[in-house]
């Protein structure tokens, strides 16, 4: 017998005295071996910024992160690299963050992936990157650009980021 | 997710919370076969938090309003306790206000209290927090909106499916019924599982009233991960 799940509601937009917490955004100390940084900005339908937005990243083999986002829609973390992820058909996922965007506005939260630019083998056999239409795989991965990883997410629109069923 | 819980959640789009019109994605999510999501729950990094269940206590004195005792238990679909995760609150303060600078609602601010809580479930999968009865508030989503009074929750669970972010509310809240955000979920089954209920058995006497409200996260029955020790 399975229990009735208790439903989502949004996070709201108050959520600041409650989620973020300092150097919740550092899974890497800025500076240190292999330490990556990846900033963006969470975009609404009209292209405006969001800066009532919640991020989380998480890949168990490198941590978990969580960053608001500010006046201006934007967000940063400092994290390493993932490897490559075994995937639960025996192949292999490309490098990737999971991330997790809450929100005013979200009644649930949405689930997609950040993958890296420099591993243009790797996603174009990945699983999942595979069963996104061509044309929007883009918005699943990171633009390089003076060191940053550059990813932003657009909740609605013609550019709208690929969210994942969860 | 199953189309049946997902017949249960709040849809992205929901026009009479006027905040989803922009923000709800317009394009269908894309969906996984199955295992893409099974792997655990992100760890939280409980070294750089501090665990408190008691938010009346935050300060030099204590804050006004109804000290209210808020406990449950956390189990998964599957009926098992989950154990030692951690449960996250926020809420606004006995008049309506949340210690933001964004919210703009003149009502006092209560220098004794923060709003903030977190602790870590027991054995049972019980959590407990000592807090004061938030007070409704006015939102500019349509005329004379309302927020009924309500407290934040967060949780993990175990395994990455299981992420929840929600709100509980409190038994006869009149506002309820004219809340877009409570009313987004389809079914008055699944509203009433955001509702806490009184408990005189936990109410301490000459002290606090106490609420009961049990929350249930996805388990990982059907994956191939086991999480039980």
């Amino acid at each position: 017998m399975t229990a009735p799940l208790t439903p989502s509601q949004t996070v709201g937009p108050f959520f600041g005295v409650g989620l973020p917490f300092e150097q919740g955004e550092q899974i890497a100390p800025p500076g240190s071996a292999g330490a990556i940084r990846i900033e963006g900005q969470v975009l609404d339908g009209d292209g405006q910024p969001v800066p009532d937005a919640l991020l989380e990243i998480w890949q168990p083999a490198t941590g978990f992160g969580r960053a608001r986002t500010d006046s201006e829609g934007a967000f940063g973390f400092t994290t390493v690299k993932p490897g490559a992820v075994p995937a639960p058909n025996g192949r292999t996922q490309a490098p990737h963050l999971n991330v997790t965007v809450f929100a005013r506005g979200l009644l649930r939260h949405l689930v997609t992936r950040m993958y890296f630019p420099d591993e243009t083998e790797a996603n174009a056999t990945d699983p999942v990157l595979n069963l996104v239409a061509p044309a929007r795989r883009e918005t699943l991965v990171a633009k390089s650009c003076g060191g940053v990883l550059h990813f932003d997410i657009r909740l609605q629109g013609e550019q709208e980021t690929v969210f994942f069923a969860i | 997710m199953s189309d049946r819980e997902d017949e249960r959640e709040p849809p992205y789009l929901y026009p009479d919370y006027v905040g989803t019109r922009l923000r709800a994605p317009a394009k269908p999510l894309v969906r996984l076969p199955d295992g893409f999501h099974d792997f655990p729950a992100p760890v939280f990094p409980r070294t750089l938090v501090e665990l408190d269940h008691d938010l009346t206590r935050r300060h030099s004195g204590e804050p006004i309003g109804e000290r209210i005792i808020v406990a449950g238990r956390v189990l998964d679909s599957d009926g098992r306790p989950l154990r030692n995760t951690i449960v996250e609150v926020w809420q606004a303060n006995a008049a309506g206000r949340y210690l933001d600078q964004d919210d703009q609602h003149p009502a006092p601010l209560d220098p004794n209290f923060t709003g903030a809580g977190r602790c870590l479930t027991d054995d049972e999968g019980r959590y407990r927090f000592i807090t004061i009865k938030p007070g409704a508030y006015p939102w500019k989503n349509h005329r004379n909106a309302w927020r009924p009074a309500h407290i934040h929750f967060s949780l993990f669970g175990s395994g990455f499916r299981s992420r929840l972010v929600t709100q509980m509310y409190f038994p006869g809240d009149p506002l309820m019924p004219r809340d877009p955000i409570l009313q987004s979920i389809p079914d008055q089954a699944g509203r009433e599982r955001l509702v806490s209920r009184f408990d005189p058995e936990a109410t301490v006497p000459e002290w606090a009233l106490a609420y009961r409200w049990d929350i249930v996260l996805r388990g990982r029955a059907a994956t191939p991960f086991e999480d039980e020790p």
